[in-house]
């Protein structure tokens, strides 16, 4: 069933981990984008995430992807220190969402074994470039400020006085100067790890320059030394002793200081008022910082302990335990119905043989399951979607999700995925209108899109709703009319049959063909991706109020409803929902045309015939039309009659592809694989679509 | 790759080394390397599947595993013969492909050495290739079976004659 290529496993790794990283980031985006606004939190978390990356990509030498992570986290490390103000959200998520599609071309290309060849400088220079002009308000910003108060407002200070309160109370108080050996270079950095060092040894101390963080700061540092204002409680040679110990070191001085007050009110005019601004942030920045450090506690090991309770396992290996589970249940069989037992009395026999049969039962329930994922991430990945549409065509939409926790099929879920971006796009593009229109309307400004998903049976319904100005019926008419795309007896078509036309290959709507929907393309592949695993399509709609698009999808591709029937020796299993009808012909419905193809007469159509054991040569006695059995199968219009020698019962089958050794040996007309019967025998699965148009 | 590092892994593993699983096909002794063998199964049955070449006879059910069965006398140009119980399925894997071979009967595992295999005789042009070397063990002698051509090469003519 998979055919999923087999990566080495270090890559496999990269690959499933930078896209859920990727999809985490994506999710972060929308919601700040929602709120128009970063939390300190989600600054953190988008570092994080591109830092993951950068380091990940590094270490499998895709330089392409690390550089660009490189950049945002470049970016968000500015916006996560700095805390500029006035910066143009939207244009930072352009930004991001930009560096993450690239990082999703390269993803693709590796996952189909591609080169990773993406060039990313276009993308990191338009990065550094906006940083670089993020910086450059800052400085004006800075500016501004210090006219009007002499000492820099962007400090970095270290305090650990906030709990002692009362200042001081300290011993002693010291101011050091520190001058770095020329060319040493970094000279802001090399004071960074020299705080970096006091840090913990020290109880209080202040720097200036403050923005060490800077690379500004270094003509500061060379010219008048950095600086350093203690306060504590160690004596002066423990102090200088500290100091001592700095990397690089030229010169330093320490002196005493007398004058507590002029010494160090400016930093504390500073302190005061920030704490009073911005408090809130400032803490909740200092709270996180102490949990990036100490992982133990706080948020992220709270997210940890979430990961362990989930493990990943490759699809690959859940198919082999779903076969042996299969296998399991048919040798139970054999054994419970094992024809030695036959006329013999084993009470305790069969009561074990019931428990027996009672947990198989119970361990194929669950191997199912295990393969079956909520529709949650291809949900939310509709944001996305919608969010681009919107800005494209200066739209408002609104996106409800329900029922994204309903379960489907892994493969499935590969498989809807496109379609229901294809829906969504066509709801935005055609559907939805313009907010002045809507207002126009009497409608709110912003439309809505619910997306909806619920369990029906072994069927679960994904139902793609708009409140925009629904199908224009004759619209729709007078397009299938000049495509050549209306059945003769249109007149009589009712609404819904109206709506299903633009499902049609070659159907668009729009009048002009727009960047995402209107190729006529659209529709037309969500019908065929869709029915090739075994859906439909409906559409229904009220004018001015709306439409409805409903996709109904099997829960799994790996169990098929099927008809087994029987052709000499061989058993064919027929998907039941290409099944139209089965019946035994009459003489008389039968017609022989001059050039010996068989066709039947059912209620005044006309199908073609086609003998299962001639297409297959295989060996029957049953020959006559009238002998055996006929069953009519129909895909997408067209309809077919497959005589076989009998029907041998309905039942749900796990599908198994053919041996890869028979595949590449010869491609087998009208085979889709096979499966297990009950007794252990294969069947092998006709691939209708295959049949009719061979 | 994948062979290569198979290759290193089993030259590593001596118990694999030089041995040979002996078939009897017909009259004569035919052995495999037996790290290709994964396992060997008696007869059961198998269900046809169409449009392929008569020697492969189709697909059995192999715990949950379907794998294609070939009938290497059909594939060597022999008479077929009815099977029996004798009958047995050689289960093959090279290079993550299983086949299963059907031969008239499993007879032994043995070490050939290395210096007492030959190169098959050239017999000029009607030669398929499929032996690899013969291998003399007493006064019988073994034909060393080439797994890998056996079923990565296609059999072109019987592709053609359908």
């Amino acid at each position: 069933m998979t055919n999923e290529r087999i990566n080495e496993p270090m890559l496999e790794l990269f690959i499933f981990e930078t896209t859920q990283l990727v999809e985490q980031l994506e999710q972060i985006l929308i919601t700040t984008e929602k709120n128009a606004s970063f939390t300190t939190e989600q600054i953190n978390e988008i570092f994080r995430i591109m830092h993951t990356i950068k380091g990940s990509s590094a270490m499998m030498l895709f330089n392409n992807i690390a550089a660009l992570a490189h950049a945002l986290e470049d970016l968000f490390f500015f916006l996560r220190e700095e805390k500029p103000q006035g910066v143009n959200f939207s244009e930072i998520i352009d930004l991001v969402f930009n560096g993450l599609d690239f990082i999703n071309v390269e993803l693709l290309k590796l996952t189909n074994g591609d080169e990773v060849d993406g060039e990313a400088s276009r993308l990191i220079e338009q990065l550094h470039g906006y940083l670089l002009s993020l910086k450059g308000d800052q400085l004006v910003q800075e500016n501004l400020q210090s006219e009007s108060d002499s000492f820099i407002p962007q400090q970095f200070y270290i305090s650990k006085s906030k709990q002692s309160g009362i200042e001081g109370q300290f011993e002693n108080a010291f101011q050091a100067t520190i001058y770095f050996e020329e060319n040493c270079g970094m000279e802001n950095l090399r004071a960074f790890g020299v705080v970096n060092e006091l840090e913990g040894q020290l109880e209080e101390f202040y720097h200036l320059p403050q923005n060490i963080e800077d690379d500004e700061s270094i003509p500061e540092i060379l010219t008048e030394g950095f600086r350093l204002f203690i306060k504590t409680n160690h004596s002066d040679e423990e102090v200088r002793d500290l100091l001592q110990q700095t990397m690089f070191l030229k010169e330093l001085t320490l002196k005493g200081i007398d004058d507590l007050e002029t010494a160090f009110c400016p930093f504390r005019n500073e302190l005061t008022p920030t704490e009073l601004r911005g408090g809130n942030s400032l803490n909740s920045l200092m709270t996180l910082d102490q949990a990036e450090r100490d992982p133990t506690k706080g948020k992220p090991a709270a997210s940890a302990q979430n990961h362990q309770s989930i493990i990943n396992v490759s699809v690959a290996k859940l198919d082999k335990l779903m076969d042996l589970v299969g296998e399991m249940v048919i040798a139970e069989a054999m054994v419970t119905q094992n024809p030695d037992l036959k006329g013999l009395d084993l009470q305790n026999f069969q009561k074990a043989a019931r428990q027996l049969n009672k947990i198989t039962t119970e361990l194929q329930d669950i191997v199912m399951s295990v393969r079956m994922v909520p529709l949650a991430g291809t949900f939310q990945k509709m944001n996305r979607t919608v969010r681009d549409m919107c800005k494209k065509l200066n739209k408002e939409v609104s996106l409800k999700l329900i029922g994204e926790e309903t379960e489907v099929d892994k493969n499935i879920i590969e498989h809807i995925a496109d379609p229901l971006m294809h829906l969504i796009r066509n709801s935005i593009d055609h559907g939805i209108e313009e907010p002045h229109i809507r207002e126009a309307k009497g409608k709110s400004r912003s439309g809505t899109i619910v997306l909806e998903a619920k369990n029906a049976g072994s069927d679960v319904l994904v139902s793609i709703r708009d409140d925009g100005q629904g199908f224009n019926k004759e619209k729709i008419l007078a397009k299938a009319f000049k495509h050549n795309l209306l059945p003769p007896n249109f007149e009589e078509l009712s609404n819904k049959e109206i709506y299903q036309l633009i499902f049609l290959p070659g159907f668009s709507t729009n009048e002009s063909v727009t960047e995402f929907s209107g190729r006529g393309v659209g529709m037309d592949v969500v019908s065929s991706n869709i029915s090739a695993v075994g859906g439909s399509v409906t559409a229904d709609s009220i004018p001015e109020e709306g439409a409805t698009i409903t996709l109904k999808i099997p829960l799994t591709l790996a169990i098929i409803d099927g008809m087994t029937v029987k052709v000499g020796n061989a058993r064919y299993t027929i998907p039941t929902i290409s099944v139209k009808e089965s019946f035994k012909p009459k003489l008389s419905d039968i017609i022989v045309d001059p050039d010996q193809r068989e066709m039947l007469m059912v209620r005044g159509h006309c199908y073609p015939v086609l003998r299962l054991h001639q297409f297959y040569r295989v060996k029957t006695e049953i020959i006559e039309l009238i002998k055996g059995m006929i069953v009519m199968v129909e895909q997408e219009g067209k309809t077919l009659c497959l005589f076989v020698d009998e029907l041998v019962g309905q039942q749900q089958v796990v599908v198994k592809a053919l041996p890869t050794y028979i595949k590449t040996l010869k491609e087998i007309p009208g085979l889709a694989g096979c499966t297990l019967l009950g007794d252990g025998s294969i069947s092998l699965i006709l691939d209708i679509p295959g049949l009719i148009s061979y | 790759m994948v062979a290569e590092i198979d290759q290193e892994f089993l030259e590593e593993e001596d118990t694999q080394k030089g041995k040979f699983l002996t078939f009897l096909l017909g009259n004569e002794f035919y052995g495999i390397e037996i790290k290709f063998v994964t396992e060997i199964i008696g007869f059961q049955p198998i269900t046809e599947v169409p449009d392929l070449p008569d020697y492969i006879k189709g697909i059995i059910n192999l715990r949950g595993k379907i794998i294609p069965v070939m009938d290497v006398r059909l594939r060597f140009r022999k008479p077929f013969r009815e099977y029996n119980d004798r009958t047995c399925v050689i289960v093959v894997d090279v290079l993550e492909v299983s086949v299963g071979l059907i031969v008239d009967s499993v007879s032994e595992v043995i070490s050939i050495s290395k210096g007492e295999i030959v190169d098959p005789p050239n017999l000029g042009k009607g030669g398929s290739g499929y032996i690899k070397g013969i291998g003399k063990v007493g006064s019988e002698v073994k034909l060393l079976l080439d797994c890998d051509k056996l079923l990565n090469e296609k059999d072109l003519e019987s592709l053609e004659n359908m």
